[in-house]
């Protein structure tokens, strides 16, 4: 799945550095399946970027703080609504949300609903390798196994609200009751597990989004136009 | 449903993976990327560094290791060992880490996990517990500095503690099991596990599938973590799972994690 040519035919991704950890994962993983990777640390970086992704683990309220004093809340809010492809790991998916029961934060308002703590977990934090159960078909896990597994280190997971609610809806994971593990409307898409720290199965996730984003088809394809806002 | 996690340690040393018996007695076991590497594509579910290198100067080296880990192997990466502050943890985090082990540090600064925690959450904060079996047979006693230092602590009671403060997973040792291969410490596990609800890795003993097997089911353990046994291809990463899931425990029969 490695590319072969490394020209500027690659994709650009910028993966925004906000201080919430571990970048490196996600810029080699994703440097692997063919992406042409900048570190954004401020506004002036997102130029010419083709994908935008927000990875990050922790709480949302310093997160968004963080994201504030760069400057950086938003363009990230301009980018999703002007459609543009839209990757948010695990921290990054939750701030899709309106706010955080975590913390009280309020988070960018992409996407209708709330970020809560899981419910009836046998451990919290939930972390390890867990299954991801898809409830709609979506190119980005193309050639994924069904009952593939995926790391996990979170103790809250968001909840879409709102008339598309269900559609947002892309897998769901167990931990005590199930939560939202995935989700996909427009050209967002967000994934509470680490892709990048998820050996094989998350490499072929990353590299299907990579592929889509050069085909200009992230992340739903043609029907992504039509998914109402 | 979340699988257990088989986890094998490095003990890093000015660069170089190393395993004492009681934390002495050190031989060299290779390079530690190298070796992750391989974890990695055996099915290993994460990777634990400990950085026993008593030089200062050892720092620089062991960030070079995890970033050239973080470059090769994409599964969870845990370092302790040396981390202070919060700027230690920082650095850790940033050079290819997921999360940070405390041990010595927190004994001496119990506030340094809720720093850690507030700063990068608590599922970036490990707290490890290197515990001695007290002389009359009642508890166990905390002990730090590489397992030198007693401290007066009940093992137990410092885990509570710790995850109050915001340990997001605890790390528990036996020192009196570890490098001897004679098994983990279940009761210790047990003792900890029926009192906490963050993951427990169980670290100190193993010498078998049927170590790992008993510190599940008997310790309450969600993760078994072991050193000699990998480095010495003892029993493989996938051998050990196989027998796992034989036993009727859900694990991740990986296909081969790319490396």
């Amino acid at each position: 799945m490695t590319a072969g040519a490394r020209h500027d035919d690659r994709p650009r991704f910028a993966v925004v550095d906000y201080g919430a950890g571990n970048l490196v994962s996600i810029e080699q993983a994703l440097t692997r399946v063919g992406a042409n990777v900048a570190i954004a640390t401020e506004p002036s970086d997102l130029e010419g970027a083709d994908a935008l992704i927000v990875p990050g683990v922790g709480a949302a309220a310093p997160a968004m703080a963080r994201l504030s004093a760069a400057g950086l809340d938003d363009p990230i809010r301009s980018w999703i609504d002007g459609g543009r492809p839209f990757l948010g790991i695990c921290l990054g998916l939750q701030l899709l949300f309106d706010g955080s029961d975590e913390d009280g934060a309020v988070t960018l308002g992409a996407i209708p609903g709330r970020t809560v703590r899981l419910v009836d977990p046998p451990t919290l934090p939930h972390i390890g390798w867990n299954q991801v159960e898809r409830v709609r078909d979506h190119p980005s896990f193309a050639g994924v196994d069904p009952d593939a597994d995926f790391y996990f280190v979170h103790s809250y997971a968001g909840v879409p609200a709102g008339p598309d609610a269900e559609q947002t809806i892309l897998a769901r994971t167990g931990h005590g009751s199930s939560f939202v593990s995935a989700v996909a409307r427009a050209n967002v898409l967000g994934v509470q597990f680490h892709p990048e720290r998820s050996g094989a199965n998350g490499l072929r996730f990353l590299a299907n989004v990579v592929g889509l984003v050069r085909a200009d088809a992230l992340l739903g394809g043609p029907r992504a136009a039509t998914v109402p806002a | 449903m979340l699988r257990r996690r088989v986890i094998p340690c490095l003990d890093v040393k000015d660069g170089r993976v190393v395993k004492g018996t009681r934390f002495v007695e050190l031989v060299d076991e290779g390079d530690p990327p190298e070796l992750a590497a391989r974890y990695a594509a055996e099915g290993a579910d994460e990777l634990v560094f400990l950085d026993i290198s008593a030089a200062p100067e050892g720092r620089g080296t062991l960030l070079d290791i995890v970033e050239r880990t973080a470059r090769r192997a994409f599964i969870p990466l845990t370092v302790g060992g040396g981390v202070r502050s919060v700027d230690d943890m920082r650095d850790v985090l940033r050079a290819g880490a997921d999360k940070v082990s405390l041990n010595t540090a927190a004994v001496a600064d119990p506030d340094l996990i809720r720093r850690c925690a507030a700063r990068f959450g608590r599922q970036a904060v490990v707290v490890a517990i290197d515990a001695r079996r007290q002389p009359a047979g009642d508890g166990w006693e905390v002990v730090v500095t590489g397992g030198r230092e007693p401290t007066g602590l009940g093992a137990v009671a410092w885990a509570e503690r710790a995850v109050e403060l915001g340990a997001g997973e605890l790390l528990v040792t036996s020192i009196d099991r570890d490098g001897t291969r004679s098994g983990y410490d279940t009761a210790l596990l047990r003792a900890i596990s029926d009192r906490v609800h963050v993951p427990l890795i169980a670290s100190g003993g193993a010498a078998g599938p049927a170590d790992f097997v008993a510190a599940i089911r008997d310790g309450g353990a969600d993760a078994v973590l072991a050193a000699s046994i990998f480095h010495r291809r003892i029993h493989s990463i996938a051998a050990v799972k196989e027998a796992m899931a034989a036993a009727g425990l859900s694990v991740r029969l990986a296909p081969g994690a790319a490396a």
